[in-house]
């Protein structure tokens, strides 16, 4: 019967020549090409001293961003909870008093802000959801640590600092 | 026997034992490293500058694990395994010549720990011993790969034990003597052994590297085949003790290949140096090119295990017996023909 395709091999097997039979010719290649290896630079990259570039899209730690006059955006609106696949996210909104007009923008704002770094996967639904353009996810990778629950940041950890007033 | 030459050969015997041990665990930490250097990466390089303090760690690792010892396992022999394995390792540095005589004005002091007339010999019931080691750790574990690991090794064993004996007695039939001051004292300068015995000391390292289960001869311990092998059901210093063994057996064998093979402490000059240097500092040169010799080998080694894959067993049964002992047989022949050659002449 006619092969189907022009691309078939037939496997050769040949017994072994003298030289390969003793071994000791292909031993010597293998040895020469393995120490070439042990004189060339090793493609370790030496983490934490040195980091890769990340790309554009990179979406790292979330921060809490303020304006221009140094108040904070987030009035505790929930859609980034709402959003959140993973249920990463909460918070307890409060009202804010007259003589604290300089900190948030609007008279709602966020007096407990929570994300578990455990339970979010960094997808950016919030950061797409949010409507007054709060919370970006353009910090670093989150430094690992030992107990569960102090992966949970709350506003210290997320609120960016305020801007230097000139 | 005074009390002088009691307190020279304790003192010698202790810092043997220690330097094979520190030599072993930095063998361990070199291991990581040259394995790591031919890979194209970096080995261990946090505990310490560059990584030096890591077989501590490891050593302090092994101290604080938990012990755990199976039900139904054989629990004298599962403790002995262990321990001989780290006792036939240690005795086989008893008669190596570390170097020619240290002499303080009247007294002379030489740096072997015995000289026996048949060193050769008592090597070779060594190495035998060892293999005792491994079966009775793969008898007692009570595990079926254990067991399997344990027949393998055995087996890979008194197998090329075979050719190794047959390639020393070549090597006897010219130099005359069993004892291993006597053959380093023979290759004097650079009349080493391994000019008149070549296809020997080729026969001498592969079965070298099949006694120390070492790759491509690994098949007691991989990890893709057997799990553990031998030392699956081991734990803390009992592994520690194994795995230990296993690179003394490689710092031994590469001491009696230099020692056989090599000349020993002789190096091509030595005679300039040793009439320099005066009768102290002298030998020590010769020890420290000895160790050199002993570090190439070890290095050796490691590159061959990165290198080469591992034999399978029916390919190694075939190594061993159908190719080795013809070869080391065929040795001893044309051996003996050319020293009958030359004496005639």
């Amino acid at each position: 019967m006619e092969p189907l395709t022009s691309k078939k091999k037939v496997l050769v097997q040949k017994p072994l020549t003298f030289a390969e039979r003793i071994y000791l010719p292909a031993i010597t290649k293998g040895l020469s090409i393995t120490i070439s290896h042990f004189f060339k630079k090793e493609a370790t990259i030496r983490y934490p001293e040195v980091q890769r570039e990340m790309s554009i899209n990179w979406r790292g730690m979330h921060s809490l961003k303020r304006d221009e006059d140094g108040k904070e955006r987030c009035t505790a609106c929930g859609l980034c909870a709402l959003s959140c696949p993973a249920e990463a996210i909460t918070m307890i909104a409060a009202e804010r008093k007259p003589e604290e007009k300089d900190l948030y923008r609007e008279e709602k704002y966020a007096s407990v802000y929570e994300i578990n770094m455990l339970r979010c996967i960094f997808c950016g639904l919030c950061e797409e959801a949010c409507p007054k353009e709060a919370i970006y996810l353009d910090g670093p990778i989150v430094p690992s640590d030992y107990l569960r629950k102090d992966f949970i940041y709350g506003k210290d950890k997320l609120v960016e600092q305020p801007l230097v007033k000139k | 026997m005074d009390i002088s030459f009691v307190i020279e050969k304790f003192v010698l015997v202790a810092v043997i034992f220690g330097i094979s041990l520190v030599i072993a665990m930095y063998s361990t930490y070199a291991e990581r490293k040259v394995a790591a250097f031919l890979q194209d990466r970096l080995g261990p390089d946090r505990a310490g500058p560059a990584g030096m303090f890591q077989p501590l760690a490891d050593g302090l690792k092994m101290f604080m694990k938990e012990e755990i010892i199976p039900t139904n396992s054989n629990k004298w022999l599962f403790m002995v395994g262990p321990g001989l394995a780290m006792l036939t390792a240690c005795i086989g540095t008893a008669v190596i010549p570390w170097g020619s005589s240290i002499s303080f004005g009247s007294r002379v002091i030489p740096l072997q720990v015995t000289d026996i007339n048949v060193g050769v010999l008592y090597i070779f019931g060594v190495v035998s011993l060892s293999v005792y080691g491994v079966m009775i750790g793969g008898w007692a574990s009570n595990n079926k790969y254990s067991l399997l690991s344990a027949i393998r090794a055995a087996s890979q064993n008194i197998s090329y034990e075979v050719a190794m004996g047959l390639a020393i007695i070549a090597l006897l039939l010219v130099t005359n003597t069993l004892s291993l001051k006597e053959i380093v004292e023979q290759q004097h300068g650079w009349h080493w052994n391994v000019l008149y015995q070549p296809l020997g000391f080729i026969l001498f390292i592969v079965c070298a590297f099949a006694e120390t289960n070492r790759a491509p001869f690994d098949l007691p311990e991989c990890e893709t085949e057997l799990i553990g092998g031998y030392h699956t059901e081991y734990s803390s210093m009992k592994l520690g003790f194994y795995l230990f063994a296993e690179y003394i057996n490689m710092f031994v064998s590469s001491a009696v290949m230099s020692t056989l093979y090599f000349g020993g402490y002789n190096y091509p000059g030595m005679d300039w140096v040793l009439l320099h240097a005066g009768p102290v500092i002298g030998p020590l040169v010769g020890t420290a090119v000895l160790f050199i010799k002993i570090f190439a080998f070890i290095f050796f080694f490691m590159w061959v295990r990165w290198t080469i894959p591992r034999f399978r067993y029916d390919q190694l049964m075939h190594l061993g017996w159908k190719v080795l002992m013809p070869l080391a047989i065929a040795n001893v022949i044309i051996t003996g023909i050319v020293i009958a050659i030359v004496e005639k002449f």
